[in-house]
Order: structure tokens, then sequence, then C-alpha cells
């Protein structure tokens, strides 16, 4: 008869220490970007309405990441069309898109989905693609990997705090995409500081399964963030209570460093808006300038809100509409649609859900004189 | 206990398990236990509490020691060297406050100097006093019970933790506003003072072995089952302590298996739980009666996972030191009734519960004046020793509701068990396994629906619970 051969734990110990550093080594050589594809959402789990943010997971059941494959997976654009064939419209922008303090069914697009629109014969479904950070760069890259779920229009909501260069790569899902931003950089030949410090360059280390235990964690908990999205439809914590927007200000008029009268074309990134527009190709994009608060406390001749001295978005304004009109861009200026501060919640670009049904209602007229594709 | 302790408690039990010879090993033990009572205490907000409240937990085992020992057992020659351990350890702590680094041995900075050398003078001369004077008798024990369980009740009911609470804080000069039940974390309490019950008990009784305060306090804060148990008995943890230490590699290996076994279920698997398991928030923001049941399982496995994980960090611990701790799960939700269920489900807690509280009491019952009728009996000790060990998890309203959710439950077990076991021995095998599955599939729901009480905190969320789940609200 054989007898079981002894357990010897070192021999056990090394062939686990050695299986461990190949695994290891194996993950920090081998290319596998598409980790972030493999989803539960649309599949086991609803997609998400949104893109997936969240700075207290346990109550928002939500979480930042940055794997943009994965948040665009999550994300209910890449499941199947609800009902056949539908013109899609997707919104990109900051977060008064994404929805900060509204209900899913309370953002821009939502009241755009509850308004029923028809495109040339067919249902529009309204995607939204915002994300709580300001940069057009960040905007860019959200565009970019949206563009593989084959819209038939772009609406591109901008406000002037998303232009200045300084803000470019200070977003973190900028930061830590460094190589699909040279990819998009080569591609539509975009100027930028590729060794800009503010820019996360993986090494061999980062690579590894060691290096990446963050973001895989990240990644097995947006998964697992999934069965609470669907029990419960929150995706983010909605505080009974919140801070007005100021209204009352220093008198300061600088902007980002720059004094009146010149706001130097060349500190903002036009550059990266004209990118975007040529990275949309054929499918139309509509630039909107979104609505903001204008303060009547102290000092709101020198300021119209925490975010702009009155100059520097005046010019912002008009660099705008000169360039849409140069270029022939869908530009809608639609700054001063919602002045009553009575639709803001807390911030001057973040509007309360009868706000968003005003602005909804406005580009619902916009988007159904779109031509069909 | 977070990682990094296991990690750290893992390296040291391998070490003392591979070096320490027979003559070290309690003393050792000892120390490393002491030092992981203070290590393991969470931060307080009352000022050194966090300091104090570690060494009242070694102030009690010694204090357990005094009134369980008989007088001829408590000379300074054979109990000196631990005395000295304990007190250097308090002391070694306390002087780490003038090292001008941050050492992660004590929760905060300890106090002053001058504070914990009065505190160990005045400890020692009164437990030296009770020492000397003290005959072990029935009084000196009942009346050392009775203080361990004012203690825990005071720690265990809400209301009563604030008031002592305040009392601390205005004793700190703290805001007395702030006080709250949660200031007064007491690492490890609800598993010591029944450790300590034990061997007062066993003291009246004449079944406790004689053992030196070194190994006394080593049973009460053996540092593996510090925090999550099992409550073993003291003369099995004695035995293994007085065993010549000759682990083999089988032995080691076994150990390290069930560590990593624990790891993972502790983790991997019961924290992913944790995520998506049923609390109070989530509760009342569920929309749908399926999504409701997927959170209440999720809950059901993750106490399980979580639970029956650490018990097996711990025996693996234990194992690398030569000391087999108890079992505390064996498959419990595998099990066909809740009688077996619970013979399977923290096996020592219950254990407990049964030698000290429900044969005693079935016992009196059924053998007093007046016997009442068998079924009578079994309701009222299965239904109290359930509400009992509800109440050993915290003294409120749902707790007392989950003892009587199973207590009614094996109740109605024990008597539907007395009438059908004959006609059910009876079957044939196909018929028997199938009953066993549909038994196994009760059991387990009728477990799960009593984590809801378990896992809320009040009985008006509990309802809404029960309401979602037959998709009434």
């Amino acid at each position: 008869m054989k007898t079981a051969s002894p357990v010897r734990p070192l021999a056990v110990l090394a062939k686990g220490m050695l299986f461990f550093l190949l695994v290891n080594f194996f993950l920090a050589v081998v290319p596998h970007d598409g980790l972030g594809r493999i989803s539960l959402y649309n599949r086991v789990f609803p997609g998400r309405e949104r893109l997936p943010f969240g700075e207290n997971p346990a109550a928002s059941y939500n979480l930042s990441l940055f794997n943009l494959d994965a948040m665009l997976a999550s994300h209910v654009i890449a499941g199947p069309p609800g009902s056949g064939e539908e013109f899609r419209v997707i919104l990109i922008g900051d977060s008064s898109v994404w929805g900060t303090l509204l209900q899913p069914e309370e953002t821009l697009a939502g009241r755009l989905n509850a308004i029923g629109l028809a495109v040339c014969g067919q249902p529009a479904r309204v995607y939204n693609l915002g994300y709580p950070t300001i940069s057009l760069t960040k905007d860019l890259l959200v565009l970019d990997a949206a563009l593989a779920h084959e819209p038939d229009l772009v609406i591109w909501l901008v406000t002037l705090e998303a232009f200045p260069a300084d803000k470019q790569l200070s977003s973190p899902i900028v930061a830590n995409n460094a190589a699909r931003l040279d990819d998009l950089a080569a591609r539509l030949d975009l100027d930028f500081d590729s060794a800009d410090p503010a820019l996360v360059r993986p090494d061999l280390w980062d690579r590894t399964l060691i290096g990446q235990r963050r973001s895989l964690a990240d990644l097995f908990r947006l998964q697992m963030y999934g069965a609470m999205w669907a029990a419960t439809g929150i995706d983010q914590i909605y505080p009974s209570d919140y801070p007005a927007p100021q209204i009352d200000f220093d008198p300061d008029v600088s902007f980002h460093g720059m004094q009146p009268p010149d706001l130097a074309e060349s500190a903002l990134a036009f550059d990266t808006l004209e990118a975007g527009l040529r990275l949309a190709g054929e499918t139309p994009v509509l630039l909107i300038n979104e609505p903001m608060l204008v303060s009547s406390g102290e000092n709101s001749d020198l300021r119209y809100n925490f975010f702009y001295p009155r100059w520097a978005y005046d010019a912002y304004r008009q660099i705008m509409s000169a360039r849409a009109e140069r270029n022939g861009w869908a530009y809608l200026d639609l700054w001063d649609l919602i002045l009553d501060p009575a639709y803001y919640t807390n911030s001057a670009i973040h509007l309360t859900p009868d706000g968003e049904a005003i602005l909804a209602n406005h580009l619902a007229e916009v988007i159904r004189q779109q031509g069909c594709p | 206990m977070t990682l990094i302790h296991i990690l750290v408690f893992v390296g040291i039990a391998a070490f003392l398990g591979l070096v320490t010879s027979d003559r070290w090993r309690v003393p050792f033990l000892l120390a490393v236990s002491a030092l992981a009572v203070y290590v393991l205490q969470p931060t307080l907000p009352i000022r050194f509490l966090d300091f104090w409240l570690p060494t009242a937990t070694l102030t009690l085992a010694i204090l357990g020691w005094v009134v369980t020992s008989p007088p001829g057992q408590r000379s300074w020659r054979e109990n000196g060297p631990a005395a000295a351990i304990l007190g250097g350890t308090v002391l070694a702590l306390g002087l780490t406050r003038y090292l001008g680094l941050s050492l992660p041995l004590t929760a905060s900075r300890p106090p002053q100097l001058v504070s914990v050398l009065a505190l160990l003078a005045s400890l020692s001369g009164a437990l030296l006093l009770l020492g000397r004077t003290s005959r072990s008798g029935k009084g000196l024990l009942v009346a050392a019970s009775f203080f361990v369980l004012a203690l825990f009740v005071v720690l265990k009911v809400p209301a009563l933790a604030a008031w002592a609470s305040a009392g601390l804080r205005s004793l700190t000069r703290q805001s007395t506003e702030l006080a709250s039940a949660l200031d007064l974390r007491w690492l490890g309490f609800s598993y010591i003072a029944f450790r300590l019950l034990h061997t007062f008990r066993d003291r009246q009784s004449g079944r406790l072995p004689a053992v030196s305060l070194g190994e006394y306090v080593v049973y009460v804060v053996f540092f593996p089952a510090l925090t999550a148990g099992p409550i073993d008995r003291i003369e099995r943890f004695i035995s293994d302590l007085r065993r010549p230490l000759a682990l083999t590699t089988d032995d080691r290996a076994e150990s390290g298996k069930r560590l990593l076994v624990g790891l993972f279920k502790k983790f991997a698997v019961a924290d992913t739980l944790a995520l998506i398991a049923l609390n109070n928030v989530n509760a009342l923001q569920v929309r749908s009666a399926g999504w409701t049941w997927i959170l209440l399982y999720a809950y059901a496995f993750q106490i399980f996972y979580d639970f029956s994980g650490y018990t097996d960090i711990a025996i693996g611990i234990a194992g690398l030191l030569g000391i087999r701790l108890p079992e505390n799960f064996k498959a419990p939700y595998m099990r066909p009734n809740l009688t077996q269920f619970w013979n399977n489900w923290h096996m020592t807690l219950t254990q407990w519960f049964r030698a000290y509280f429900f044969n005693p009491v079935t016992r009196a019952l059924r053998t007093g004046q007046h016997p009442l009728p068998i079924p009578v009996i079994i309701l009222f000790t299965q239904l109290m020793t359930m509400v009992l060990i509800g109440l050993w998890h915290g003294v409120t309203w749902n707790f007392v509701l989950w003892g009587i959710w199973h207590g009614l439950g094996l109740f109605v077990h024990n008597r539907w068990s007395d009438r059908t076991k004959v006609r059910f021995a009876a079957l044939r095998p196909g018929w028997q396994r199938c009953l066993n599955v549909g038994g196994t599939l009760l059991t387990f729901h009728y477990v799960a629906l009593g984590w809801v009480f378990f896992a809320l905190s009040d009985p008006g969320a509990s309802w809404q619970v029960f309401l979602k789940l037959v998709g009434v609200s």
C-alpha cells in the first residue's frame, strides 16, 4: 500500500514564493490593460447611469478609480440599447453634468431622457458621461473612450475653469492615465509636457501584482458595489444640508495668475478643445458654454461668482464666440440661461433638479433639430 | 486584529515555538500576552483610558487567580517572577511615554510615570493584602463573580456605559456632554469575563486544577484568543501548556494551513461580503424583496466567515505555540436542524452557557419540590439561555429578540423531534436524505432571518426589513 508522502512546509513555502514571483513578473511584463473591460455591470448588475466617482464608497456605493475602461464598462452606455435602435447622445463635462447632489434622473441626462426625445424617427437616449473634475484634457480622455460606443451626437458642456493650462493635468484621472494621454497626443498632434511631474508613469514595480494592488482592489470593489447600486439605486451621498454658493467675495480680480485686461489665449487649452473636435470626426459635437450663477453680493461688480472675475469671463466668451464662428463650431453660449440663484445648489455651476429641467428643455429643441446621421 | 497584528503575532508564535524551552514557555507567553492586551486595545477618547483598561484586564486576571487559588499555592517564590513580568510590562509600557517616539505598543501616549507607579503600588498592595488574608471561600468567589458580572452589565448596557463614560470624563476634566457608550470599548472583555467566571465557578465546585499565577493569566489573556475567542476551559488549556513542547513539521504545517484558511476567510471572503451585507443604512435603502434577501444572505455568510476566520487564525497561531484551542465552528449552516446548528456555531460560548446555566437550571427545575412539566421546563430554559446569549453580545432589545427567536426555534424543534424521530428513523435512506436537505435549507433560512435582529440596531428597522423580505414594504 502506498503511503502519503509527508508535507514539507519549506518546500511548499518555496514553491508558493516562486509562483507568486512568477505571477508578479508576468503581470509586470505582459500588457493587461483590457482587464477593466471585464465587468459584471450590464450583465449581472444594471449599468450605472453615470461614471463611477465617490469619496466615501461605504456610503455612496461608488468609488473613484483611474481605469477608464472599467469606468466605461460599468456605465449603462456599455450595455445593449434599451429598445433596439436608438439615437445616442452623450454628454461630457464636469460635475455639473455628472450631477453632484442630484439623483440620476434629476441630472441633465435624466431630464433629457424624461422628455422622450425622438430624432430621425429613433428614440433619443442621452448618456451622462460627465465626471466631477474640471479639465478639458479629462473631457478629451472620456470622449476618446466614449467614442467606442458610437454616439450619434456629442454634447460637450464647458466652462472657463476647464481651460487654464495649469488645470489640464491636475485631474487625478488625467494624471493616472499618462499612457492614454501620450497616445491621444500622438494621434491628435496635441502638444503637452509629457515630462510633467503631475503625470504618474508606472515603473516595473508599479506594474507588478503588489504595485497594482490598489487599482486591482478598486476594480474588484467597483464590481461589488454593483450589487448595492442594483439594490438601492444610490451612487452618491445626498446630504440633507449643504452650504449655498458663495456670493460675497474679496476684491480679487486675478484669474489663474492672469490680471486684467488680457486673458492670454495661449494660457488656455483651446488646442485640447480643438483636438476633441477632431477626435469626434464625423460625429457632430455641440459645444455648450454652461450656465452659471451670477452673484449679487459684495464685490459682485468685480466677480461673477467664486470661479470668475468679470473681465476674464467676458473675454473668454468673446474668444469662444469668435473661434466658434471662425471654425464653424456648433456652439451655444448659455451662460446666462439661469440667473436665479434659487436654481443652484452648492456651487456656481451646480444646478438644482428644476434648474436642470430648464436647461434640458432648452437643449431638447436643439437636439430635435439635429440632422439625421 | 489587523493584518499587521496577525502577521506580527504569527512571527512571534513561530519564533517562540521554535526556540523556547519548556521552562521559559510560560514567562514568554505571559510577557507577549500582557503586551498584546495593550497593543490590541483601540484608541479611546477618554484621556489615558486606553492604557488603564488593559491594565485593568491584567489586574482582573491577577485578582481572578488570587480568589481561585488555595492560600498554600500563593507562594511568592513560585509566583513572584510572573508578578514581576506583569508589573515590569506595565512599567515598561508606561516608560515609553518618555522615549520621544511613537511606538505601536499602546493606543495613545501612556500616562505619566508617577500615575503608573502609584497605581502599580496601590494595586500590588491591595492584591498582596487580599492574597494574605483571603481564604478563597465561597463568599469571595460569589463577590468576585458579581463584580465581573456588574462590570459586564455596565459595559453592555448602552445607558450605563454612557453614564460610566460621563463619570470618567468628569474625572479627567473632559466634556461630559460627549460621553458615549463607545468610549468604553474594552478589548476582549466579553471573553475575559467568561473565562474568569468559568474559573470562579469551577473553583466553587472543586473542579479547578491548581495553577500558578503565570499559567492563570496566560489562560485569561492568551494573545491569539484575546479578541474573538474561543473560550477554552482552563484544565484543557493548562494541560497543553504544561505538556513538553515538541512540535513536529506536520504540526507546524497544519497550523500554517489553518492560519492561511483563516486569513482568506476573514480578509478575502468576509471583508468582501461586508461591502454588501445588511446593515442599518442599506436596510432602509434597498428597493426590492429579492435584493433584501441577497443582502441578508451576504450578512449571514459575512458573519460566519468573519468569526470562523478569526477562530481559524487563533487556532493556527496557538498551534505554533503547541496549544490546541478548541473548535468554535463546524459547518453550522450545513446542519439539518436548529439544535445541531447551535451545537456547531460559536461552540465554546454555547458550551459555557450549557455548563453554567442551562444544565444547572434544568436540573433545579426537574428536581424541585414541585417539578414543572417537561415542555414548560424546556421552553423556559431554552428561552432564557438564548436570551442570555443574546445579551452577551449587547444589552439591546434586538439582541433580546434574537435570543427569543432562537429559543422558540429550539423549543419547537425539540417538540417536533420528540414526536417524529421514531417515525422518521423508519424511513428509507433516500427519504431521510431529502428530509436532511429540506431541514438544512429550513434551518439556514431560520437562522438567516434571525440575523435581521442581530444586524440591525432596533426592532422598528428589523420589522421594516421583514416586510421588505416578503415584498410588503
